[in-house]
C-alpha cells in the first residue's frame, strides 16, 4: 500500500470533519483511506498539464436574483425542527469560554 | 541603545452592503427585528435549500472596486470556506478565494509626510454570519440568523500601513468612498464596517516582515488605535525578551486594552476552500463595467470642488460638509429646498457641529430632515422668528426633528411685528431707564444694546430685533 | 389483475376516463404495500392517511376538469432525500431521523401540480452513498426478484417499490448511477436526465455538481411522461438550465433506422459478467436488425472516471453534510461537554460508516496541501472525460452499454470491500461527471433470473434520442414482473 495514513492524519481529519472515531474505527479509517488514495492515485497516470479544472460542466453564467424582498417572517417554520430553542433562537452549548 | 521598531499593518475590512435583501435569498437585511424573523431555508442552511446570487451585490462590489482603482475579475466564482461554528448555518461560508471580484487596487491617503498609496490586494464578496447571544442564566448560547447571509465585501489591503494614524486615514478614505457610492453606510459602531488588523513589527531597516497576528473585534476608530498600540507593544516585548511572535488570531478587549489569543485545538484553520457547485460563475463584460462606471455618483473630491465653485463655500467648510455623505446629503437637500447654500452651510458648520460635539455624535448619526432645516431658515429669513429663538428651535430640530412651523406656532415663539405693541413697550423701557437714555445721548452707542435687551426681555424674546432697533432710534 | 400492474400512464388514463377512482388506485397501492412491504422494506415512511386524503382532493380536481394531465391521481413514491412538507424526510440516516421539512422539493411540487398522490418516502443508501441500499439506517431493501439479493442503490427503495408494484412509479436521484443501477437490478426503467434539467431545490445534496432527480417506472413511456412533468427551469436552483424542449413524450417512436449507436470497447473488458455481456450484445443486434447503425469505438479514460468521481463526490459531500450538526434540525446527541464535543458526538452517532468514510475522504482531499494533488486533479480529469464524450457524440447519436458489470449481488456481500463496490459504478459514473443523460431499460435476465438492464447514454440535452432508442428496443420485449407479486 503506497499511502500510509498516520494516526495524526486521522486525528486531524476528525477535527476538520467533526467526527469522533473509536480506536477500532480509526484503524479501519486509516486502512480504508489508504486504499482509496492508492486507487485515486491512478489519476496520476494522466497528463493533465494545461487542462483547466472543470468545476461546472455547462457554461451557465450570471444567474441572478433581483434585490427585492420576497420572504416574510417564517420563524416558526425555521425553528420547527430545532433540537433546542429559547426566546426565538436556536439554543446551543455556550460558544465562549 | 534600544532597538528601533517599525510597525507593519495590513487591514481586512468587512463592509455590509446596502442591499435590501440578503446575498443568496430574498430575506430582508433590515437591522433589528426579533431573532430569526428575517430568515428562510436558504439563510438557515436547511437541507435541500440552494443559494441564488443577488445581482445588486455584484454591482456594489464592482462599483467599490472601480472607485478604489482595482481591476475587475471578469470571470469570477464563489468558493466555500468550510468551518464549524453555530453562527454559520451550513458550516461553510460562501466567499471568494480563488477568483475574487476585484484585485490590485489602492487608495491615496494624506500622512504628515505627504501623500501615500495604500495598496488593495483584493476585494471579495461573501455572506455574513448569524449572531450569537450568550445566555448567562442558562450557560448556553442562542443563535439568531437574521444577519446570516447579509452581503459583505471584504477589502484586503497590502501591508502598507505603518501607524495607527495611517490606518485611520485609510479607513476614513474607504468609508467616504463607499458611503458616497451608496454601497454601504459604513458605521463602525453598528458593525456595518468592521476592520481586522494584521500587525507585525520588525527592526527598522529590516527587509523581511515579522510574524503577524490578526486582531478582531475592533468597533471604533479609537479601539483600533488602542489595539494597534497595545499589540505593537506586546510584540516588541516578546521580541525583546528573546521570544517569538506566534501567528494567530487574537481578540481585542477594549476595556482591558489587551488582546487574547482565540486559538483552540478544535480550530484547525484549514478551510478547505473549493468552488461552490451550487453557484455558477459570474462573467462581467466590459459593457457592464462601463455601465457601472457611468452610473458612479459624485465622489467626495468632486463634490468638494463643486461646493467651492457652485456655492462659493470656503475650503475648510467644504471639507467639513463633505466629510460624511450624510452631512453632504443634508446640505444639498436643504439647499435644494431653500436655495440658500450659505445659510444652510452656516447652520451645519456652527450650530450642528456644536451640538454634535456636545452630544458626542458622528455626522452619520444626524437625524433631522432637510425639510425642517429649510423651514427654519425660511422662518428666520421672513423675520417670523429672531435669531436667538431660531437657535432654540434648531436644538429641537436637531434632537427631535420637530416641524419648526408647528413648533413656533404652538410655543408662541413668533416675533412680534405689531408696531403699535412694540412702540408702547419701548416707550415704557425708555421711561424706565433714563440713565441709559442719557448715556446714549452722550454718545455711548453701547447703551442702545442695553435698551434693546430690556425690550426683548419685556417681549419674552419674541420681538423682531430689526424693528426694535428702528423704533428705539426713532424714539430716542 | 391489480390496478398496480398497470403502467402509470395506463392507470392515469383509466382514472381520467372515470373507470377507476383515485381512491381505488391509492387503495390498490396500499394493499400491495401491505402485502409485500414486510418482505422488501422499500419505504422508510408510508403516508397512508395523507395519501387517502390527497386522493379525495385530486379526485375533485379531476372531476371539475382542473387536472387533466396523464399522471393525475396516479400514486407515486418519492426517494427519501427529497424534502416533502410535513412528511418525514430522513435520507435514510439517523441524523435526520426526526426531520420534517417545512417545504417541498421543486420536482415534487411539479408532480403535485400534475395531480400525483404521494404514498410515502422510499428507502435509500444513507445520503445516497452506496450501491446496494444496505447503508440505510432503517434496514436494507430487498430485491423483489430474489429477496436474498440487494435491489441496488442508492435509489433501491424506489426501484424495488416500482418492481414490486408498491407504487405506480417513483422518483429517484442519480449522483453516480443511483437511478440506473437499481433500475437494472430490479428490472425497471429509469432516467438520469441531463444535469440542470430537473431542479435540485429541496433535494438533500450529496454531490451537488453530479446530483439529478429522475423517474423510475415500468416502461419508457412512463419515464418520458414523468420527466416531462418534473423537468422545469427553476429560479431557485442556479444550476437549473432553461431548456427549449420539455416535450419528451414526443419522441416515443418505434424507429431507430439510421440511428448511430456507439458501443465503447472499454465497457466490455475485464469485470463484466459474461451473462450481462451477452444480453447487451444481443440487444445491440436487435437494434441493428431494426435499422440502427451499431459500431464499436474507443471511449478513452473510462478507467479514470471512478477515482475522479470519488474525489469530487466525497469533497462536495464533506461540505454538504457539514450542516448536520445538531443545531438546527435532526439528531442531537444526549450527553456532551461543550460545543465541539456536541458536534463530534452528534455526527459520529448520527452518520453511518459509509457516510463517515466519504466525509473523511472528502475532508482530506480538500485539506491544506492536498487540494491540488487530489481535488484539482480530479476536476482536470473530469474535463478530459467530458472531451472524450464530446468526441464520441460527434460520431454517434447514442452510446450503448451495460448499466452495471453484474446483476444484483447477494445481501451482505458488498460493504466489506468498498473499492470493489465502487468499481460496480464504472459504466454509470462518467455520465454524471459529464452531466449527460442516461437511461436504463430491462434487457434480459441472468441464469438466476435476476434482471439485467442496458444503458443508453446521450449527449447533453439529447434525452429525446435515448428515449427513442430505449422505446424502440422496449418494443421488442414484454415487461416481466417479479414472481413474488403474483403469489
Amino acid at each position: 500500500m503506497a499511502n500510509i495514513i498516520s494516526d495524526e492524519t486521522i486525528e486531524y481529519v476528525g477535527i476538520l470533519a467533526k467526527l469522533e472515531l473509536s480506536e477500532e474505527e480509526k484503524e479501519q479509517a486509516k486502512s480504508d483511506m489508504g486504499k482509496m488514495l492508492d486507487y485515486i492515485d491512478k489519476l496520476n497516470e494522466l497528463d493533465t498539464t494545461n487542462v483547466e479544472p472543470m468545476s461546472h460542466v455547462f457554461q451557465v453564467n450570471n444567474v441572478f436574483r433581483q434585490d427585492v424582498v420576497a420572504n416574510g417572517d417564517d420563524r416558526d417554520n425555521i425553528l420547527k425542527n430545532a433540537p433546542g430553542i429559547k426566546e426565538g433562537a436556536f439554543k446551543v452549548p455556550k460558544t465562549v469560554e | 541603545m534600544a532597538k528601533q521598531y517599525e510597525t507593519v499593518i495590513g487591514l481586512e475590512v468587512h463592509v455590509e452592503l446596502a442591499t435590501k435583501t440578503k446575498i443568496f435569498c430574498g430575506c430582508s437585511t433590515e437591522f433589528g427585528g426579533a431573532p430569526n424573523t428575517h430568515t428562510c431555508p436558504v439563510c438557515t442552511g436547511m437541507p435541500g435549500s440552494l443559494p441564488v446570487l443577488n445581482k445588486q451585490v455584484v454591482e456594489y462590489a464592482i462599483a467599490v472596486g472601480l472607485a478604489t482603482n482595482c481591476s475587475i475579475t471578469q470571470y469570477c466564482k464563489f468558493d466555500r470556506k468550510n468551518y464549524f461554528y453555530p453562527d454559520n448555518p451550513q458550516n461553510y461560508q460562501i466567499s471568494q478565494l480563488y477568483l475574487p471580484i476585484c484585485r490590485n487596487g489602492g487608495v491615496e491617503i494624506d500622512t504628515p509626510a505627504g501623500k501615500k498609496i495604500i495598496g488593495i490586494h483584493e476585494i471579495h464578496m461573501e455572506e455574513d454570519a448569524g449572531k450569537l447571544i450568550h445566555d448567562e442564566w442558562e450557560d448556553c448560547s442562542l443563535v439568531d440568523f437574521n444577519r446570516s447571509g447579509v452581503p459583505l465585501i471584504e477589502i484586503v489591503s497590502e501591508p502598507d500601513m505603518r501607524s495607527a494614524e495611517e490606518v485611520i486615514a485609510y479607513l476614513d478614505k474607504l468609508r467616504l468612498i463607499i458611503q458616497y457610492l451608496g454601497a454601504s453606510d459604513c458605521k463602525l459602531n453598528e458593525g456595518s464596517m468592521r476592520a481586522d488588523v494584521n500587525l507585525s513589527v520588525r527592526e527598522v531597516g529590516a527587509k523581511e516582515f515579522g510574524t503577524r497576528t490578526e486582531m478582531k473585534n475592533l468597533n471604533s476608530f479609537k479601539a483600533i488605535a488602542r489595539a494597534i498600540e497595545g499589540e505593537r507593544a506586546r510584540q516588541i516585548e516578546l521580541l525583546e525578551e528573546g521570544k517569538s511572535v506566534t501567528q494567530e488570531t487574537r481578540r481585542w478587549d477594549d476595556n482591558k486594552e489587551y488582546s487574547y489569543a482565540m486559538r483552540s485545538k478544535e480550530d484547525a484553520q484549514d478551510y478547505r476552500y473549493f468552488p461552490d457547485p451550487d453557484l455558477v460563475p459570474i462573467m462581467i463584460s466590459d459593457e457592464w463595467i462601463a455601465r457601472i462606471k457611468a452610473a458612479q455618483p459624485e465622489l467626495r473630491t468632486e463634490k468638494l470642488e463643486r461646493y467651492k465653485k457652485e456655492f462659493d463655500i470656503p475650503d475648510y467648510d467644504a471639507e467639513i460638509l463633505t466629510s460624511s455623505k450624510h452631512m453632504a446629503d443634508i446640505f444639498e437637500a436643504t439647499t435644494e429646498l431653500c436655495k440658500k447654500p450659505k445659510k444652510v452651510s452656516n447652520w451645519l458648520m456652527v450650530e450642528t457641529l456644536r451640538l454634535m460635539k456636545e452630544n458626542d455624535m458622528e455626522a452619520d448619526d444626524l437625524k433631522f430632515s432637510p425639510e425642517n432645516l429649510a423651514k427654519l431658515i425660511e422662518l428666520v429669513d421672513a423675520g417670523t422668528i429672531n435669531s436667538s429663538v431660531a437657535k432654540e428651535v434648531f436644538e429641537e430640530v436637531f434632537k427631535n426633528n420637530i416641524d419648526p412651523d408647528k413648533y413656533v406656532e404652538e410655543k408662541g415663539l413668533k416675533a412680534v411685528n405689531d408696531e403699535g405693541a412694540l412702540r408702547a413697550t419701548i416707550e415704557k423701557v425708555i421711561a424706565d431707564n433714563p440713565q441709559s437714555v442719557e448715556d446714549y445721548h452722550n454718545g455711548k452707542e453701547k447703551a442702545i444694546g442695553f435698551l434693546v435687551g430690556q425690550t426683548m426681555k419685556a417681549m419674552q424674546g419674541k420681538a423682531n430685533p430689526g424693528m426694535v432697533n428702528k423704533i428705539l432710534k426713532e424714539l430716542l | 389483475m391489480s390496478l398496480m400492474s398497470l403502467t402509470a400512464v395506463e392507470l392515469g388514463k383509466k382514472i381520467k376516463a372515470g373507470e377507476v377512482t383515485v381512491k381505488e388506485a391509492v387503495e390498490a397501492a396500499i394493499a400491495q404495500i401491505e402485502k409485500t412491504e414486510n418482505r422488501l422494506n422499500c419505504y422508510v415512511t408510508v403516508d397512508k392517511e395523507g395519501a387517502l386524503k390527497k386522493a379525495e382532493e385530486v379526485q375533485k380536481l379531476i372531476d371539475n376538469g382542473s387536472l387533466t394531465g396523464p399522471l393525475a391521481g396516479v400514486p407515486v413514491a418519492v426517494k427519501d432525500n427529497m424534502c416533502t412538507k410535513d412528511l418525514l424526510t430522513t435520507c435514510s440516516s439517523k441524523i435526520l431521523g426526526n426531520f420534517v421539512p417545512t417545504y417541498t422539493a421543486e420536482a415534487v411540487v411539479n408532480l403535485e401540480k400534475a395531480g400525483a398522490v404521494i404514498l410515502g418516502k422510499t428507502n435509500m443508501d444513507e445520503f445516497a452513498m452506496g450501491s446496494t441500499t444496505e447503508t440505510s439506517a432503517y434496514g436494507e431493501t430487498k430485491n423483489p426478484w430474489n429477496v436474498n439479493h440487494v435491489p441496488g442503490g442508492s435509489s433501491g427503495g424506489s426501484c424495488a417499490a416500482v418492481a414490486a408494484e408498491e407504487c405506480s412509479y417513483a422518483l429517484g436521484s442519480d449522483t453516480g448511477g443511483s437511478i440506473r443501477q437499481p433500475s437494472s437490478f430490479c428490472g425497471v426503467t429509469g432516467i438520469k436526465p441531463t444535469y440542470g434539467t430537473v431542479s435540485r431545490y429541496g433535494l438533500i445534496a450529496y454531490g451537488s455538481s453530479l446530483d439529478q432527480i429522475g423517474p423510475v417506472a415500468k416502461d419508457v413511456t412512463d419515464c418520458a411522461t414523468i420527466l416531462e412533468v418534473i423537468a422545469s427551469y427553476d429560479e431557485k436552483d442556479s444550476t437549473s438550465v432553461k431548456r427549449e424542449d420539455y416535450d419528451f413524450t414526443s419522441c416515443l417512436v418505434d424507429d431507430v433506422k439510421g440511428l448511430k449507436i456507439g458501443i465503447p470497447k472499454a465497457y466490455f473488458g475485464e469485470g463484466l459478467e459474461p451473462e450481462v455481456k451477452k444480453v447487451i450484445l444481443d440487444a445491440a443486434k436487435v437494434l441493428e436488425e431494426k435499422g440502427a447503425i451499431v459500431e464499436e469505438f474507443d471511449l478513452g479514460l473510462a478507467d479514470y472516471a471512478i477515482p475522479a468521481y470519488y474525489v469530487i463526490a466525497a469533497a462536495e459531500a464533506s461540505s454538504n453534510l457539514s450542516r448536520f450538526d445538531g443545531v438546527k434540525y435532526g439528531y442531537r446527541t444526549e450527553d456532551y461537554e461543550g460545543l465541539h464535543n456536541m458536534y463530534k458526538k452528534t455526527r459520529s452517532e448520527g452518520f453511518g460508516a459509509e457516510v463517515k468514510r466519504r466525509i473523511m475522504l472528502g475532508s482530506f482531499v480538500l485539506s491544506s496541501g492536498y487540494y491540488d494533488a487530489y481535488y484539482l486533479k480530479a476536476l482536470r480529469t473530469k474535463a478530459l472525460i467530458k472531451e472524450e464524450f464530446d468526441k464520441a457524440f460527434e460520431k454517434y447519436d447514442v452510446i450503448l452499454g451495460p448499466v452495471a458489470p453484474t446483476t444484483a449481488p447477494e445481501l451482505g456481500k458488498s460493504l466489506s470491500d468498498p473499492i470493489k463496490m465502487y468499481l460496480g459504478d464504472i459504466y454509470t459514473i462518467s455520465v454524471n461527471l459529464a452531466g449527460l443523460p442516461g437511461i436504463s431499460v430491462p434487457a434480459g435476465e441472468d441464469s438466476k433470473g435476476l434482471p439485467i438492464g442496458l444503458q443508453f447514454i446521450g449527449d447533453c440535452f439529447q434525452e429525446k434520442k435515448i428515449i427513442r432508442a430505449a422505446y424502440s428496443f422496449e418494443q421488442t420485449r414484454t415487461y416481466k414482473r417479479p414472481g413474488m407479486i403474483e403469489e
